[in-house]
C-alpha cells in the first residue's frame, strides 16, 4: 500500500461540552509503526480526542486524518481500517475467551484459519493460551484488558486506538500488554495509546502531554525529558522532614517533596547545589544516606510546566 | 511516646474454601509510617485489608489494629480506621461541607468537636471560599482531597488508601502525598495499597504480595537494591524486533524488554556484559547504540520478585 504521508494528522481538533472545551485546537501527527501516546490526567481530553479519531463521535472544529481517511467527512470510513478499544471494551462476561474472540472476528469478517493462527499468537503472548476455555467475567482485571486487545486485533488494523488499555492492570500483566504493542508496531501498525499514568509514558516512542484539552509538549520521552529546566536531586534520609524544613530556605530550588526514602527537589545548578546540601545538613547535625542526581521523569516536565496556576486550583 | 506498634499482623491465614486467600503472613506497622501493599489481583492485598478492617474474619493467626484484636473488638477496630477508595465515595448532589458532615454523623464524630474538624478539613483540602459549592461540580484534586478529609474527620490513628492519586493530575497528586506525610508526621499510620509504582515511591516501606505469600518487605530503596539477581542494563539497538530475539538468547541475559526506543536487559552481572554485549549483537547483523548499566525501578523489582513460575 502506498502510503508516505503521517497514520494519523490532527489539526486544530477541538469539542465542546456545553461550558467546557474538553479539547482544545489539538494538533500533532502520528508517523506509520509509531507508537504513540495521549498522557494526561483525567479531563485532560484523552477520551474525548480518542473517540473524535475513531469516528464515534464528530469534532466541533479542526481536521483529523485517520489512516488516510478523513474522519470529519467520512467517520464510517474509517472504521474497516483501525480498530478501537475504548476503556470499558465490549466483552461478552457470558462468554468464553474463545466464544469472544469468534464473536469479533465473525464481526470483522475475518476468515476461520487466519482467525485461529492470530488468536493463539496473540493469547499465548498474552499468557492466556491455558484460559480459552474461560468465561470472561471470570478474568482478572488484567486479562480482561488482554482479552480486549486480542478481539480488538483480531482483524489487522492500519491503525490501532487504545483508550487507557492499562488502567487497574498490575505491572505483569502492563509488561504482557507492552509487549504486544511493541511487537504490533514491528509489524507496521500505529499504535495510539492513552494513559494517565505519566511513568507508563515513557515506553511510547513519542507522547503528547494533555492538560486541560490543551497540548503542553509533543515529543519523544528522552528529548522531553532533556529540555527540562533545573536538576532533580534525591536526598535519601529517614529525618525526611527535617531536612525538607531545612532545605526548604535553600536558594535555587524550585520543588520540594517528601518521599518514601527521603527528600526530591529540583535545583537550578546540581554542580553547586549539592556540595551545599551537604554543607547545610551537616551544620544542622542531620543525616543524609545519598545525596544524588536522578533522572527526572515525565511527571517533574508536567508539574514544571504546569506550575503555579495548576497548584492554586485542583 | 507510644512503642507498641500501630497494626501487628501474625501468622495471618485466610482461606476461601480450598483457596487460600492469605497464607502465613506477619508484618507490623509502626505509629506514623506509610507502608504500602503492591501485589497482582488476587494476591491477598483486598483480603488483608478486609481483615483489618475487621470486614472479613481470618482463618488462622491474628492482627492488632491500634492494640485491639479484630477479631474480639471489630466495633472498636473500625471505630480507629479511615478508609478511602480508589472512587471517592462522595455525594456529588452535596457541598463539600454537607458531605462533611454526612461523614461526621457517620463516623459519630462528636458535635462538640464536629464544625473544628470541618473547618479543618475544608482548609487541608484547600476548598476554603468553596464550601457551598456542589461536589459535582468540583475538580478531581479538591474532591480527591475532600474525600481524604472525610475519611479523617473522626481522626482516625489508622488510615487506608486505595490507589489514593489514580488519574489525578500530577500537581494535585503530589499535594495529596505531602498531605500524607504530614499526617504520618503527626502519628498516624497510612496504609496505601497500588498497582502504581509512583504511588509506591512515596511509602516508607514496602510490602510485596505474590499469591497470598508476603514476598519482601523494605524500603523503595532496599528493595531496588536488594531485588535483582544481576543487574539492570538500557541497551540501545535496532532494528527492536530482531534485537528483541537476539538479546533473549545473548549470553548472561536473564531477561529483556522493549522500552520505549531502547531495551531494559536484566544481566547475571553488569561487567561482562557491558564488555561482550556490543560486540555479540554487532555479529549478528544489529546496530548496537548506547549501553549503560541503571538503578532498577520498583516495577523492575515487582517483576524481579512477583513474575517466577508465571506466563
Amino acid at each position: 500500500m502506498p502510503d508516505a504521508g503521517p497514520s494519523v494528522a490532527v489539526e486544530g481538533l477541538t469539542k465542546r461540552f456545553a461550558a467546557t472545551t474538553a479539547v482544545d485546537g489539538l494538533a500533532f501527527t502520528v508517523a506509520p509503526g509509531e507508537l504513540f501516546g495521549l498522557v494526561g490526567p483525567d479531563g485532560a481530553g484523552k477520551t474525548t480526542t480518542m473517540r473524535m479519531l475513531a469516528g464515534v463521535m464528530a469534532p466541533d472544529g479542526g481536521s483529523a486524518l485517520v489512516a488516510g481517511c478523513d474522519v470529519v467527512r467520512d467517520p464510517e470510513g474509517v472504521k474497516h481500517r483501525i480498530s478501537y478499544m475504548p476503556q470499558r471494551f465490549g466483552l461478552y462476561e457470558d462468554l468464553t475467551v474463545d466464544e469472544n474472540i469468534r464473536f469479533y472476528a465473525d464481526l470483522f469478517g475475518v476468515r476461520r484459519r487466519e482467525r485461529e493462527a492470530r488468536a493463539m499468537r496473540l493469547l499465548t503472548a498474552s499468557g492466556m493460551e491455558r484460559f480459552r476455555d474461560r468465561l470472561a467475567g471470570q478474568l482478572s482485571g488484567g486479562m480482561k484488558q488482554k482479552l480486549g486487545l486480542t478481539c480488538a486485533l483480531i482483524h489487522t488494523p492500519q491503525v490501532l486506538l487504545l483508550d487507557e488499555p492499562t488502567t487497574g492492570v498490575d505491572p505483569i500483566s502492563r509488561r504482557d500488554f507492552w509487549r504486544i504493542l511493541y511487537e504490533l508496531v514491528g509489524e507496521g501498525v500505529t499504535v495510539l495509546t492513552s494513559t494517565a499514568y505519566l511513568d507508563e509514558a515513557e515506553r511510547c516512542h513519542r507522547l503528547a502531554l494533555l492538560h486541560e484539552g490543551r497540548l503542553l509538549f509533543c515529543d519523544a520521552p528522552a528529548r522531553l525529558k532533556a529540555g527540562m529546566p533545573g536538576t532533580v536531586v534525591a536526598v535519601t534520609t529517614t529525618a525526611a522532614s527535617a531536612v525538607r524544613d531545612e532545605l526548604r530556605a535553600m536558594p535555587g530550588v524550585s520543588s520540594l517533596l517528601i518521599v518514601g526514602d527521603g527528600v526530591r527537589l529540583v535545583v537550578d545548578d546540581a554542580g553547586a547545589r549539592i556540595p551545599e546540601i551537604h554543607a547545610r545538613l551537616r551544620a544542622a547535625g542531620l543525616v543524609a544516606t545519598y545525596v544524588a542526581v536522578v533522572p527526572p521523569t515525565i511527571e517533574d516536565l508536567f508539574v514544571a510546566s504546569v506550575g503555579r496556576a495548576a497548584e492554586r486550583g485542583a | 511516646m507510644n512503642a507498641a506498634p500501630a497494626v501487628l499482623v501474625e501468622g495471618l491465614v485466610k482461606r476461601f474454601g480450598t483457596f487460600t486467600a492469605v497464607d502465613d503472613v506477619s508484618f507490623s506497622a509502626q505509629r506514623g509510617e506509610v507502608l504500602g501493599f503492591l501485589g497482582p489481583n488476587g494476591a491477598g492485598k483486598s483480603t488483608i485489608i478486609r481483615i483489618l478492617c475487621a470486614l472479613l474474619r481470618p482463618t488462622a493467626g491474628r492482627a492488632l489494629v491500634a492494640g485491639l484484636d479484630v477479631t474480639r473488638e471489630p466495633e472498636a477496630v473500625r471505630a480507629h480506621l479511615g478508609y478511602m477508595s480508589q472512587r471517592f465515595s462522595l455525594y456529588d448532589d452535596l457541598t463539600a461541607v454537607e458531605n462533611l458532615r454526612f461523614f461526621g454523623g457517620l463516623y459519630r464524630v462528636p458535635d462538640a468537636v464536629l464544625a473544628e474538624r470541618i473547618a479543618w478539613a475544608v482548609e487541608m483540602a484547600g476548598l476554603t471560599g468553596r464550601e457551598t459549592e456542589l461536589v459535582g461540580t468540583l475538580a478531581g484534586g479538591w474532591k480527591q482531597r475532600l474525600a481524604l478529609g472525610c475519611a479523617v474527620l473522626h481522626q482516625p490513628p489508622i488510615v487506608f488508601l486505595d490507589e489514593p492519586t489514580s488519574g489525578v493530575d500530577p500537581v494535585s497528586r503530589r499535594q495529596f502525598w505531602q498531605l500524607i506525610h504530614h499526617m504520618a508526621e503527626s502519628g498516624v499510620t497510612v496504609f496505601v495499597s497500588t498497582h502504581y509504582m509512583d504511588e509506591a515511591e512515596y511509602c516508607h516501606r514496602l510490602a510485596l504480595m505474590d499469591r497470598g505469600r508476603l514476598v519482601a518487605l523494605g524500603t523503595p530503596g532496599e528493595l531496588k537494591r536488594g531485588s535483582l539477581r544481576g543487574a539492570l542494563l538500557r541497551v540501545e539497538c535496532q532494528p527492536l524486533g530482531e534485537a528483541l530475539d537476539a538479546l533473549g538468547r545473548a549470553p548472561g541475559v536473564l531477561e529483556a524488554a522493549v522500552f520505549g526506543d531502547a531495551f531494559h536487559v536484566t544481566v547475571s552481572a553488569a561487567e561482562p556484559a557491558l564488555r561482550d554485549l556490543p560486540r555479540w549483537l554487532t555479529e549478528r547483523g544489529l546496530q548496537c547504540g548506547a549501553i549503560a548499566e541503571i538503578p532498577p525501578s520498583l516495577e523492575d523489582v515487582f517483576v524481579a520478585r512477583v513474575g517466577g513460575g508465571r506466563a
